[in-house]
């Protein structure tokens, strides 16, 4: 067995994801991972450290600099002969290529996989997480997605073998424009602790209790969809069925409902704190601990307390 | 321009599902079913094109059972002109949709095809892709919003770090996020204009494509539950647990 697995990164840093899905990837056979963009030397490198890592193979391209998916696919197509798995985080870049590739290999991906039993069934969540469906292919290649959150990081140390390759792919796909969320918050998917708002905050310049009760944890930050659309919180932030998917030590969800799409995103969470005026609240109900008052009491308090 | 829109009936994204105690499934009998959320906002986002006179004509399309044309007329009622199901009982995996969606794609010769990005029974988010590979054409997905610019499509799209601005060149494969669009509530006319505007339904047969699945599932299993939560008395007991919590972190 041979996996092939695709390097998520951004800046010129492999993502902690990376590493969490080579150690799942391990499982299922040799994991080669592909960091494929546009001067990400310092990438593969990151990559070659990576316990586990057989080979990191370089495709660095000007047509592959925003990842765009027809570019990606074009890459991993002939690669992917070699191989009996592709897999790639659940994110963007994976979700956005991954089905592509298979349709292209006339094979069903098995998209979010939480548990591998074996090296065609996996465990993937359905109904954000009410039912968790248990699948098994019998397809000669393997096509999956992986989410970060349930896996253990690879350790480090390594120091595998770099090869270019010599990409000849093109794209159709122009890219514009990106528009980031500045800040030194640690990564959200990843993040030990997690600390989200809800659209109770009222303003942006509210929500910034969020920030700052975050940084004094040195914890990510996480927000409701609500919160997001309302614009107070950027949309990455978005913890969820439809945003990120987090599995921290400890999630503290502030004036959060907890609804069920809000709730698909923190299930892998190991304990919850949870603060909300209305002690019926769904999150409430399942909260390790849950405090009932007015956020915007209790927020400065743990602040204070904290840096003391 | 000419638009194809996908739309899915799944179960009421609001419904609490519950998992079959043989583990064949979840629950369905007498369970409010509806239009999947993200598809709603392609179909709001097909029905703006027109509205701003980028677009001509929306044909509607869903896989299904016979009470799918429920979501191809509502999809119609939002400003849809055509419809068709393609209708089969039976489970069809994301490979043979995006392979009878290839189907139409021939037969319509739209220039545009708008989907959910995901549909929240299976969460798949693999339809869109899919189509796009079959096609080979350009894929933005996960769409926040979409600008028509001389035969193309700026499309912004969120994305881990934020959101990313594309441009790709028409036919071209957008599936819609949330923040596209508010979906409008078709208003009464509209919903009884709607049955009279042309539906289609058309055995899966038809389309000459294998839906044979590809995976097995072996079975269906509710989440780990949660032990029930605790409530503390006071911001000085949550401040408490909550060092308690830390050290507990720092020992790992
Ligand atoms: C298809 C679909 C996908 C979705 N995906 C997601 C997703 O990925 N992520 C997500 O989060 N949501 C998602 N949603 C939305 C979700 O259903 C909820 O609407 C959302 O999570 C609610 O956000 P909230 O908790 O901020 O707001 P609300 O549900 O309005 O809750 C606000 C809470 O704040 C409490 N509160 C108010 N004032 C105070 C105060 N002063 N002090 C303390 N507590 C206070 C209230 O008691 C309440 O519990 C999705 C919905 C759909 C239909």
């Amino acid at each position: 067995m041979t996996v092939l697995v695709l390097a998520e990164h951004d800046l010129g840093h492999l993502s902690p994801a990376t590493a969490r899905i080579v150690a799942a990837a391990e499982q299922l056979g040799t994991v080669d991972v592909l960091v494929a963009g546009h001067d990400v030397s310092g990438v593969a490198a990151e990559a070659s450290e990576i316990a586990g890592v057989a080979r990191v193979l370089v495709a660095d391209s000007d047509a592959l600099a925003a990842l765009a998916p027809d570019a990606l696919v074009g890459l991993l197509l002939p690669l992917s002969e070699r191989y009996t798995h592709i897999v790639a985080a659940a994110a963007a870049t994976g979700r956005d290529a991954i089905p592509r590739l298979a349709a292209k290999l006339d094979l069903m991906p098995v998209t979010d996989v939480i548990a591998i039993h074996g090296p065609g069934r996996f465990d993937r969540p359905i109904y954000a997480g009410n039912a968790i469906e248990t699948v098994s292919s019998g397809q000669p290649k393997q096509l999956l997605t992986i989410r970060a959150s349930a896996f253990r990081p690879a350790a480090t140390g390594n120091a595998a073998p770099i090869e270019p390759l010599l990409p000849t792919v093109g794209t159709v796909t122009k890219f514009l424009a990106d528009y980031r969320t500045e800040g030194d918050l640690p990564d959200l998917g990843t993040a030990q602790i997690v600390v989200a708002g809800g659209v109770s905050f009222g303003s942006a310049e509210k929500f910034a209790l969020v920030a700052d009760l975050a940084k004094a944890l040195g914890a990510a930050v996480g927000a409701t969809r609500a919160a997001v659309d309302a614009g107070y919180a950027p949309n990455d932030w978005q913890v969820g069925q439809t945003g990120k998917i987090v599995a921290p030590d400890l999630y503290i969800g502030i004036g959060v409902s907890g609804a069920l799409q809000h709730l698909a995103g923190i299930q892998g969470a190991k304990k919850i704190i949870a603060i909300n005026k209305d002690p019926e609240a769904p999150l409430m109900k399942i909260a390790d601990y849950a405090l009932v008052g007015d956020l915007f009491e209790i927020v400065p308090a743990l602040i204070e307390a904290l840096k003391r | 321009m000419k638009i194809l829109v996908a739309v899915k009936r799944v179960i009421d994204h609001a419904v609490r599902v519950r998992v079959k105690p043989d583990g064949s499934g979840v629950e369905t009998a007498n369970v409010r079913m509806s239009m999947n959320p993200f598809d709603k906002h392609a179909v709001e986002a097909a029905v703006q094109l027109v509205e701003a006179g980028a677009a001509t004509e929306i044909v509607v399309v869903s896989i299904g059972p016979k009470q799918s044309t429920d979501v191809i007329l509502t999809a119609m009622a939002m400003g849809g002109h055509r419809g068709i199901l393609i209708e089969t009982e039976a489970r069809v995996e994301t490979l043979a949709v995006a392979k009878l969606l290839r189907a139409v794609v021939a037969e319509e010769a739209p220039d545009l095809v708008l989907l959910g990005k995901q549909a929240v029974d299976d969460d798949s988010n693999q339809v869109g892709q899919m189509l796009a590979g079959l096609l080979d054409w350009p894929q933005a997905t996960f769409a926040s919003e979409i600008t028509v610019v001389d035969g193309g499509l700026e499309v912004t799209r969120e994305v881990d770090y934020g959101r990313a601005t594309v441009s790709v060149p028409l036919p071209a494969i957008v599936t819609a996020d949330l923040r596209l669009n508010e979906p409008r509530n078709a208003a009464l006319p509209m919903v009884m204009k709607a049955r009279s505007k042309p539906l289609a339904v058309r055995p899966v047969a038809e389309f000459g494509v294998d839906v044979t699945p590809r995976l097995t599932i072996e079975k269906v299993s509710p989440p780990a539950e949660r032990p029930g939560g605790k409530l503390v008395g006071s911001a000085d007991e949550l401040i408490a647990a909550l060092k308690g919590e830390l050290s507990e972190l720092e020992a790992l």
